[in-house]
Formats: C-alpha cells, structure tokens, sequence
C-alpha cells in the first residue's frame, strides 16, 4: 500500500515529469494559454500515459529488446488515436483548438519515458498507477500555468470574467504578454525556481564554481 | 517563387518550430550544452525533416486522405484516422534506414551524428512538421520548403540557445535557478526576440 502511494504521489512535486526530468515540455508550454484546452490535455495524457504503459507492461516479456522502441510507439498511436478520435466526436471546438498537440502526445517523451523506465520491469496494476501519477505530476504544472496565463493574461477563468477587463468597462488592464509564447517559458522557469528552493536536493551543480574572491586575497 | 520564398521565411523565423510552437523542446533544453553537438543534432534534424514530411504527404494525398484510394477503385475508403500510425511509422524507418545508409557510406558523418540519431524519432519537431503540414493542406513543392524552413528554423533556434549557454556556465546564477531554470529563461528571452520577426510577409 506504501508503495503503491509513492508510486502515485512521488511524481507530483519531488520527481515531477517537467520541472526535474525535463520530459514532455512542448505541450505544457503550447497549450496552456486558456484553461479548458489545458485541462482536456491533461485528461488525455494521463490517460494515455496509463493505459499505454499499463499495455506495454502486460506484455513487457514477449517484447524483443531491439525493436522494443517500434512496438511502444505502436502501442501509444493506437491509444492516441481513440483519444482524438473521442475528443474530436464529443469536444470538437476545443480539439479545434489543441490542433496539432493531441497527435503530438505519440511523442511526448513522458509516456515513451514512463514506458522505458517502468513499465518494463513492473506489473500492470503498479505501471497503471505510475501512469496515472506521472499523468497528475504533468498536470499540476499544465494547470497552474494556464490559471496564470489565462487569468492575468486575458482577466477570464474557463472564459468566465474573474477580473473585469478596462475593455469591458472594468477596472482591469490585460496583460497581453502572457498571452504570448514567451511568458510560457518565463512562467515555467520560475515555476523550477520556486520548486528548487522548497526542495533543495533538485538544485543542479554547476559546471563551473564563480570562485568568491575576499578582499585580503586580493591585496 | 515567391510564394515559396515567403513560406520559407514564415517557417524558419516567423513560425518557428521551438520558439513560438514549442515543438522538440525535450531535445531542445538537454542537448543545447555544446555549440558543436547542436550544429550535429540541427543538421540531423534537417535531414530527417525534408525526407519525412514529403513523403508522409505522399501517404496522406494516395493512401489516407478521404477518397484517396480512388485509384484502386476504392473511392468511398476514408482511412484518415490511420495518420498518427503510419507518420510515426515512417519517421521510425525512415531515421532507422538513414543511420544504416550513413553507417555504410558516410561513417564520418554517422559518426559524428551517431548517437542523435535514434533521439530523432521521438523528436516532436518532426512529427509536428507532418501534422502542420496535413493540418494546412500544403502540396508536394510547399511541404519540400515548409520541411526545409521548418527545420532549418529549429537548427537555428537549438544552436544560438547552445552559443548563450556555453558562454552561461561562466556566470553566477542564483542557485535554484541554476541549469534548467536559467536555459527555460534563456529561451523565453530568445523567444521573445524572434517574436520581432512577427507579420513579416514578402
């Protein structure tokens, strides 16, 4: 029971997918300008992420090791494929909008990363949860970024008006630029910086030391 | 001409595939150490993006597209829900035919090349130019200049980001900032410049 929490909950802050592995960034920063497109995302890549790595773990020992990478990029289409498939039959407007990121999850290095690392040594209930774990870690960040940018960016939450916009005869300036693709990146890596300084044992070592000159060395 | 002009600088600066559609990004942040392993992995993309973009549209407009199969006197098959299979499939043989090919003519460039690779399949740039190029309706000729420009923007994003981190390690940064932090910063900066390229049409 201990394990299978650890299994769930450790990938939400102290082994989260995006801020410390660096794994399926593209559409955490893409799709996170509103609300509601970030949180179908997160619906579908968790579920995807899985079912998929729940799949492959059921036959992990009838996959031949050398063209292991083809059979999990097959598996992972196919589950691709019924999320478009349901996404574009009962949301049509916001699959519209999430374009071409839907597709883009067959690439996402979290459900290929997952699949690698876990699924090939564990059973199927336990990769299930990994799954669903690795599915909440991403999520967390998707959905904090897309409160961000959609509130401050456009004063509005699932497009209802929060923050009453100048426009609108309100009091509130939009910023603009969090519409923007750069805020996204901005926003994410602050977002490491908060993470790193809550929990010290992620801070990277840097290459190069800046060595601390004192005043007496000096003279 | 200019048609395919304009499509090429749209691509490569107004467009580009990591700054403004955040596509390859994993690569993108943990093989930007090094100017030199960037230049390998850019030109390594390029390849694999103008052969795998023409010949995906070639499996959509006679296998998939909805009617596609007309020439086979199977005019009322829409097998268009296919697509993410067969485009990761192609890309897979694809990347696995040109490491075999260069293994045996080019081992210099394999070489130097080698282990980026097999990294390029699960490269989202490449997939993503596919999808653009389906979800636009390019032809043949504009999805030869949308891969190359496309492509060619990427390299040019993964190699300037590399040039600012090499010169990076020799800063002092604050500690929680420290590697990934500071490059997601870099690369919203640099974003933020090739957003200056924004509404250019010739």
């Amino acid at each position: 029971m201990a394990e299978a929490r650890k299994v769930l909950l450790d990938p939400l802050v102290d082994n989260n997918p995006i801020a410390l592995q660096v794994l399926g960034i593209c559409s955490a920063l893409a799709v996170t300008t509103s609300l509601l497109p970030a949180l179908l995302m997160c619906i579908a890549l968790t579920s995807v992420t899985a079912l998929s790595t729940a799949a492959i773990s059921s036959i992990r020992n009838r996959i031949p090791n050398n063209i292991r990478i083809i059979v999990h990029m097959t598996i992972i289409a196919s589950f691709v494929i019924i999320v478009d498939q349901l996404l574009r039959a009962y949301a049509f407007e916001t699959s519209k909008q999430l374009s071409v990121f839907v597709g883009l999850i067959i690439t996402n290095c979290i459900v290929l990363g997952r699949a690698e690392a876990f699924a090939m040594k564990n059973g199927v209930a336990m990769t299930f949860l990994d799954g669903i774990g690795n599915g909440l870690g991403y999520s967390a960040i998707l959905l904090t970024v897309a409160t961000l940018r959609e509130l401050f960016g456009s004063g509005t939450l699932f497009g209802y008006s929060i923050l009453p916009l100048i426009s609108d005869g309100g009091w509130y300036e939009a910023n603009g630029l969090l519409l923007l693709p750069p805020s996204a990146f901005f926003i994410i890596g602050l977002l490491i910086w908060a993470i790193r300084t809550w929990k010290t044992a992620q801070v990277e070592v840097p290459e190069h030391r800046i060595h601390e000159v004192h005043r007496t060395e000096v003279l | 001409m200019a048609h395919y002009f304009n499509l090429f600088i749209q691509a490569t600066f107004v467009e580009n595939l990591a700054l403004s559609f955040f596509l390859g990004m994993c690569t993108f942040l943990a093989i930007s150490k090094r100017v030199e392993t960037a230049v390998g992995l850019g030109v390594a993309v390029i390849a694999v993006q103008v052969i795998t973009v023409p010949i995906n549209h070639l499996i959509f407009q006679w296998l998939l597209r909805d009617g596609a199969l007309a020439w086979a006197g199977l005019p009322d098959i829409d097998l268009s829900f296919l697509g993410y299979v067969s485009y990761i499939g192609v890309i897979a043989a694809i990347v696995q035919i040109l490491e075999m090919t260069l293994d045996k003519y080019v081992p210099k460039l394999y070489n130097a090349l080698g282990i980026f690779l097999p990294l390029i399949t699960v490269n989202c740039a490449i997939l993503g130019g596919t999808l653009f190029m389906i979800e636009r309706h390019y032809d043949f000729g504009e999805s030869v200049v949308y891969a190359f420009g496309s492509s060619t923007g990427w390299a040019l994003a993964i190699i300037g980001l590399a040039g600012i981190r090499e010169k990076l390690k020799y800063s002092d940064v604050p500690k929680g900032l420290q590697g990934l932090g500071i490059a997601f910063n870099m690369a919203g900066l640099m974003s933020l410049s090739f957003m200056g390229f924004s509404g250019i049409r010739l």
